[in-house]
């Protein structure tokens, strides 16, 4: 589903990402894990099309195509979501309305026509139980006075309304009380299943114990420098990030 | 061309002036005003950026006889849900009863000419009133349109009653014969707890350019609700100088939202007096502009007495090469203790050659008031265009919806629904918002 190659992205100037190979496949759940600074939202950017990032080498194919020639729309209609660490308030525009372009944009794309009134409320009830969202919050301003839980949670609604083929969770699960984090895992678990796919972006293990990941890869000064199984994530938490540090140093010593 | 713009007007003042009756001393005395101040000069403050000496040219046509403007040419520009409201006409700044239609009971609203207002049982109120504003415009363009106001327009709305169907304004200006000046005038008494909603638009007919020069006065007495709604879209080739003066002679509330979406020079001023103890006034704007036109709003607020509350937000949208302008006063006279008066001013550019200019003025002579004021000018927010694009929605209709969101704000200050309706269309239209 999504093949990266050597990727290098820059931010004025600065090399963020260093080479990064990833490979992800349909039904599987990667976890990108790193300490602060290591590069993890950046890949999560690039990958999204944000446009202050330069790439400067490598390629990035998913579902056949070439990623980095698409528009941030484009990739998005192919099938990508990108679960915003800081989701933007947008005071004037209203959540349901928003909801409703996108999910047309997307179907028009797959030569669908679009929803009318009737099914598009009957898909969002449906999902709204899946991420316990409130219609009350859907009737507001996009995100606007949101409280951070309640911002995540329209996130994985969003995602559950768009149905992707690939979504990049980025720290979803920072500023999540327990409860909160219980409800995202539980929206993202339902929406699983063996054509989709998920990359979870996070600092903490926690966030693992609820997703349980296929695969979890070490992201540190711009380079996937381990990867593993569920373990993995584990072993971090109870070592710490150093433990990664030590290893390489002891490596580059070698 | 200011000397002979000033002969060009004196010579039609003479023409007119046996017309003139009632008004004739108030007219007198702006003629003489119009000749000692002349037009205002570009290097004057107030008129940096609406440089309007320079429109009065020689092809400039002061037609105030007949054009032969029928009701079927008001019928394209009529407001939404007109049926039920008042519809009053102004051709080339004259009042025309004929074209137009009061379809309120005159218990409630009553409506003649200045002319006649000033020679009848209104004669005191005009007298004490008529021309109030000349105190915050001693200009030469403002007196400009006092020499003409015989031909304006007097409305009463009656103590007591809740009008409920609003009163639309059609200021008309017939260009087919060529470049054509306009002046309409109005004097409103909103009687003590009274409210009236009125709609003010302008229409120019014809290919060529126009130019109207308008003087709007409100005073509003006790406990009354006057909403005010000023509507410009009338082409690339309209010029407009325009003051609202509204006057809160009791504590009373009045709400003004100017919207400007087209037009080659447009001047508003918009004044709230508070002349009265917890009197609460609204302003809002927005300029939504593009090619190269230049919309200029100035707003006072004069807290003349205490504990008055005033809230102001206007809103632009700027393209291509035009330019914003925003000039807020808002002056706190030494009595005016406890005042709360807000301001805010926010501007969007969408390109390299569009303009904001925006200008807070605050003259606080009292010790013990809170007011703020904010201003900010700026491009799209490219965090939210990537939000809305990164679940699929195309970059252009992201900026429109992001523009909409914007504007809308202004909007839902438009308690008329219709007409906030019919507003709200003719913008989304030109943002191509459609959703």
């Amino acid at each position: 589903m999504l093949h990266i190659k050597n990727l290098h992205a820059n931010i004025e100037e600065k090399e963020i990402l260093k080479g990064i190979n990833l490979d992800i496949k349909a039904g599987e759940v990667h976890a990108i894990m790193g300490p602060n600074g290591s590069g993890k939202s950046t890949l999560a950017s690039v990958l999204a099309g944000r446009s202050n990032f330069e790439v400067t080498d490598g390629s990035v194919e998913f579902m056949g195509k070439d990623l980095l020639e698409m528009s941030p729309e484009e990739r998005a209609r192919e099938g990508m979501f990108l679960a915003f660490q800081y989701p933007v308030e947008i005071p004037g525009v209203s959540t349901t309305n928003f909801i409703k372009t996108a999910v047309n944009e997307a179907r028009k794309h797959r030569g669908l026509d679009p929803l009318d009134a009737v099914s598009f409320l009957k898909l969002m009830k449906e999902r709204m139980k899946l991420v316990e969202i409130d219609q009350s919050l859907l009737s507001r301003s996009l995100n606007e006075g949101f409280s951070g839980g309640e911002k995540k949670r329209n996130e994985i609604f969003q995602m559950a309304m768009l149905e992707p083929k690939l979504a990049i969770l980025d720290e979803t699960d920072s500023g999540l009380d327990i409860d909160a984090l219980r409800i995202v895992a539980n929206g993202v678990n339902k929406s699983r299943n063996k054509d989709n796919a998920f990359l979870l972006v996070t600092h903490y293990q926690r966030l693992l114990d609820y997703i349980v990941p296929d695969f979890v890869h070490v992201l540190y000064n711009g380079r996937i420098v381990k990867s593993g199984t569920k373990e993995l994530a584990l072993e971090l938490e109870e070592r710490g990030y150093d433990f990664i540090k030590n290893e390489l140093e002891l490596a580059a010593q070698d | 061309m200011s000397n002979d713009a000033i002969q060009y007007f004196a010579a039609k003042f003479s023409e007119e002036k046996n017309k003139s009756g009632a008004l004739a001393g108030f007219s007198e005395k702006a003629m003489s005003d119009f000749q000692k101040l002349g037009l205002p000069a570009i290097r004057h403050e107030e008129w940096k950026y609406a440089r309007v000496s320079n429109l009065f040219r020689k092809d400039l046509q002061y037609v105030t006889a007949g054009t032969g403007i029928s009701s079927a040419d008001l019928e394209p520009f009529r407001l939404p849900a007109s049926g039920q409201a008042t519809e009053l006409v102004f051709i080339n700044g004259v009042f025309n009863k004929e074209l137009s239609a009061i379809r309120h009971q005159p218990e409630e609203l009553v409506v003649m000419s200045l002319e006649e207002a000033a020679s009848g049982n209104y004669a005191d109120f005009i007298k004490a009133n008529l021309g109030h504003s000349a105190a915050y415009h001693p200009d030469g363009i403002h007196a400009l349109n006092a020499a003409f106001a015989g031909s304006g327009l007097f409305i009463v709305a009656k103590k007591g009653k809740v009008i409920e169907q609003p009163v639309y304004i059609y200021n008309l200006a017939d260009s087919r014969p060529g470049f054509i000046f306009a002046q309409p005038r109005t004097l409103v008494h909103v009687e003590a707890a009274a409210q009236l909603q009125i709609a003010e638009q302008y229409i120019t007919i014809g290919g060529n350019e126009s130019f109207t020069n308008e003087v709007f006065e409100v005073v509003a007495e006790k406990d009354s609700i006057v909403d005010y709604y000023k509507i410009q879209n009338e082409g690339p080739l309209a010029n407009h100088v325009g003051t609202t003066h509204i006057r809160q002679v009791g504590k009373c509330l009045t709400n003004a939202v100017t919207i400007t979406l087209s037009g080659a020079m447009v001047r508003n001023n918009l004044n709230m007096i508070m002349e009265s103890e917890h009197g609460e006034s609204h302003m809002y704007g927005l300029y939504l502009l593009d090619g190269k036109t230049l919309a200029d709003n100035h707003t006072i607020v004069d807290n003349v007495m205490p504990h008055c509350y005033s809230n102001e937000l206007y809103k632009g949208i700027m393209d291509g090469e035009s330019s914003g302008v925003f000039n807020g006063k808002i002056f706190v006279r030494k009595d005016a203790q406890k005042t709360n008066a807000y301001q805010s001013n926010k501007n969007v550019l969408l390109s390299d050659k569009a303009s904001a200019n925006t200008k807070p003025q605050l003259e606080i002579f009292a010790d013990d008031v809170k007011c703020s004021h904010g201003c900010t000018i700026g491009r799209l927010d490219d965090e939210a265009l990537f939000y809305l694009r990164s679940r699929g929605i195309s970059e252009k209709n992201a900026k429109s919806l992001l523009l909409h969101a914007f504007a809308v704000d202004i909007l839902d200050n438009i308690k008329l629904e219709p007409l906030r309706k019919h507003v709200d269309s003719m913008i989304s239209e030109r943002l191509e918002f459609n959703f």
